[in-house]
């Protein structure tokens, strides 16, 4: 099953190989992992998409929360939370009428056209994995240049929250 | 008071308490070597090779409980290291590694002696340091000594570059250390501590199951204290042994790959199993789907990770091993609780049947000397009260099963890693730790030659260790399963072209002495003991052809097992 661990860490150098080479010594799999400062800029938050076995899982959040340098940690698919990604994605606009089309749909999808050229756009889209997903297929005919995605960010709903 | 980071790290680890460190010196640690020779609190101990340092501090801390402290240099010196870092890390061994690094303004340059000793030894420390600035130097040191020593232990290394060691920082020894990041659990659960002695105090084959976590928090007198509540058997691991005296009744012997046949029968058969500090190696528990098949299982561990990570457990208790048992036996206490002799014996009348196979006799006929016969007559000349340490394959087996460790710390081995070169620079390491102690060496012609160089160090720093050098010609535990699993095809574990042992002893200054017959032994042992203040290496030449039994295959079950 996929699970989503989020991870409040000492922002100190060396941080992040620690949880990436924990990841490939013990052989689990990280599907996505962003990480970034918190408002509190002596503290990084990380989000990990990883999939395994209720064991594996535990196993993971055990491991993850023995590391020295992890404040704390939670796993956001246990309860209900919001996960978003951001995608930039650049096409070729060359094709007749492909410019329109990019910008129908590029609206169908919520997405905003970031950069233009005579011949590029550069779509930014925000939302859940499928949502990306369904979008690079809606492109259909319209190469596609170039895509980037941030990977997984997610919070709990409600007051649940992740905080020290 | 103003110090140089080199002045900053002699004065903080005098102030913690340390008493010796184990190292070498080198380009990147000429400032701290400077800083040594200018002060008498510290003593350090001058090694002959850099895997040597973290073996002889590792076992220090083994056999005293304090952590080890190990200073090296770059590069070379900080690869050499690794090895007992990675030991001491899968034995849980509480120790400080120093190494020296090169200048800040030439990290990631690919400069002289520059190795990424941080990112090198991080899969296999606790935790460690980089420390870039002068005005960290002591927090981290402090932080690096917590870390290695409480919760469950390990090493930590601490990496400073050699332009930190000469920059100038005001110095106080900080008394105190909080981190948010790291507070690690020491009471249990009360909750499940009474889950647990119900489950206890409801069984009918009860069994215990101890392992290293024991020997780590002095918890052998609580330890027996409850075992001798419960009147249950006692299995130790091989990190376990001395956890609980292995002259008492309800001791079973060491379980797992060649643990006895009573001590892996009972395994199987108990109806609840109480494991205290040990994490189910797969050493320890032949073929998962096979173990203690009929038992609930209560884990005792300090390490939250440990539990259920091999074995699914019915009730889990995080905590130090120490306070729980003594939780445990408090709840006993007030519960009245006495078990039903009736119900007792009928488990112990099996036990006894089980005992009396007698999977540890051998054959003693003949000339040639047996291996078992040799550690037995070492118990018995040491009176069974030496420090045992040892390398690594079938004489540490020997070793383990047949000297009868009733004290814990005695019995220092490289349990988890399995390093061999283990054996005589941990000897070192205890030696200088009880100087008055008898201090013994059990090895093979293998893995002696691995370290051999520190018989130089021991002459240095006259350490009196004895060195039982079992020589059967073989890499024996190699050997043993290419006759067993490789059809007799001996690939690289005969041993041709050995040197002569008892020269090389006197050539490095020490006592050598030759063993050939089964009737000299004792009498060698007596003489190698007799001389206190000399290093004595016997050469005994054991049976070629002796293999460690009893013995479960990899893959089968632990009441599967082959017997002589």
């Amino acid at each position: 099953m996929r699970h989503i661990i989020s991870i409040l860490m000492e922002n100190e150098a060396g941080a992040l190989s620690r949880v990436a080479g924990l990841f490939s010594a013990r052989g689990y799999n990280i599907e996505s992992l962003t990480v970034a400062p918190t408002e509190d800029v002596t503290l990084s938050r990380m989000t990990l998409v990883t999939r395994g076995s209720e064991e594996i899982i535990e196993q993971i959040t055990k491991q993850l929360n023995k590391l020295i340098d992890v404040v704390k940690l939670m796993d956001l698919v246990e309860g209900p939370h919001v996960e978003r990604e951001l995608m930039l994605i650049k096409v070729k606009t060359s094709g007749a009428g492909a410019r329109e089309e990019i910008m129908r749909l590029a609206e169908i999808f919520r997405g905003n056209v970031i950069d233009v050229t005579p011949t590029t756009y550069t779509i930014e889209l925000t939302g859940n994995a499928e949502k990306l997903d369904a979008f690079i297929v809606a492109l259909d005919k319209i190469p596609i240049m170039e895509t980037v995605r941030s990977g997984v960010s997610a919070i709990s709903r409600g007051a649940k929250a992740l905080h020290i | 008071m103003k110090l140089t980071g080199a002045e900053i790290l002699t004065h903080f680890l005098a102030d913690e308490g340390v008493e010796h460190i184990f190292g070498y010196p080198g380009g990147a640690v000429l400032h701290i070597y400077d800083a040594l020779h200018n002060q008498d609190r510290l003593k350090h101990i001058l090694v002959r090779h850099e895997q040597a340092a973290t073996h002889a501090a590792d076992a220090y801390a083994r056999s005293t409980g304090k952590p080890g402290v190990v200073l090296v240099t770059s590069g070379p010196g900080a690869t050499n290291a690794v090895t007992g870092v990675a030991t001491a890390y899968m034995d849980s061994i509480p120790m400080v590694v120093i190494t020296g690094q090169v200048p800040t303004n030439l990290i990631g340059n690919d400069a002289f002696q520059e190795v990424d000793s941080v990112g090198i030894t991080r899969p296999c420390v606790k935790h460690n340091f980089l420390v870039k600035d002068v005005n960290d130097l002591a927090m981290v040191l402090k932080k690096a000594f917590y870390i290695a020593t409480t919760g469950r232990p390990g090493p930590v290394v601490v990496d400073i570059p050699k332009d930190v060691t000469a920059a100038v920082a005001n110095y106080k020894h900080p008394k105190q250390i909080e981190m948010r990041s790291y507070n690690p659990v020491v009471k249990g659960h009360p909750g499940q501590i009474k889950r647990a002695v119900k489950m206890m105090e409801s069984a009918k084959r009860p069994m215990i199951y101890s392992g290293g976590g024991v020997i780590l928090d002095d918890a052998s007198k609580a330890l027996t204290e409850l075992a001798h509540l419960l009147g249950c058997p006692v299995t130790n691991t091989t990190m376990g042994l001395g956890g609980f005296p292995a002259s008492d009744r309800q001791f079973v012997g060491m379980l797992g790959m060649h643990g006895t046949y009573e001590a892996n029968m009972a395994i199987s058969n108990c109806d609840v199993m109480i494991a205290i500090g040990a994490r189910f190696d797969d050493r320890v528990t032949g073929n998962i789907e096979k173990f203690a098949p009929k038992a609930k299982i209560i884990h005792v561990d300090i390490d939250p990770a440990s539990i259920s990570k091999n074995v699914k457990v019915d009730v889990p208790i995080v905590g130090s091993v120490n306070n729980v048992l003594k939780a445990m036996i408090k709840q006993l206490k007030a519960d009245d609780f006495k078990p039903d002799p009736e119900v007792l014996e009928k488990w112990w009348s099996q036990i006894e049947k089980w005992r009396a196979k007698q999977c540890l006799k051998y054959k003693t006929e003949g000339e040639s000397i047996k291996p078992q016969y040799a550690v037995e007559t070492l118990h018995k000349v040491t009176g069974g009260d030496a420090f045992i340490t040892s390398d690594v394959g079938q004489h540490q087996m020997w070793a383990a099963q047949y000297y009868g460790f009733d004290k814990p710390r005695r019995w220092i081995n490289s349990g988890g890693l399995g390093t061999m070169g283990f054996g005589l620079p941990a000897a070192m390491g205890v030696q200088i730790a009880h100087p008055k102690a008898e201090v013994a060496c059990i090895t093979g012609e293998g893995s002696i030659q691995m370290n051999i160089q520190e018989l130089s160090t021991c002459l240095q720093y006259d350490l009196p260790i004895k060195i039982v050098c079992l020589n059967n010609g073989y890499l024996g535990m190699v050997r043993q399963w290419q006759e067993f699993f490789y059809d007799n095809r001996y690939a690289h574990s005969y041993m041709e072209s050995l040197p002569d042992f008892v020269k090389l002893a006197e050539s490095y200054g020490h006592v050598g002495i030759q063993v050939e017959r089964m009737a000299d032994v004792e009498g060698a042992m007596q003489e190698a003991f007799k001389l206190k203040d000399r290093l004595v290496f016997l050469n005994i030449l054991t049976d070629p052809t002796e293999n460690v039994y009893p013995m479960v295959p990899a893959g089968a079950g632990l009441d599967e097992m082959i017997l002589i």
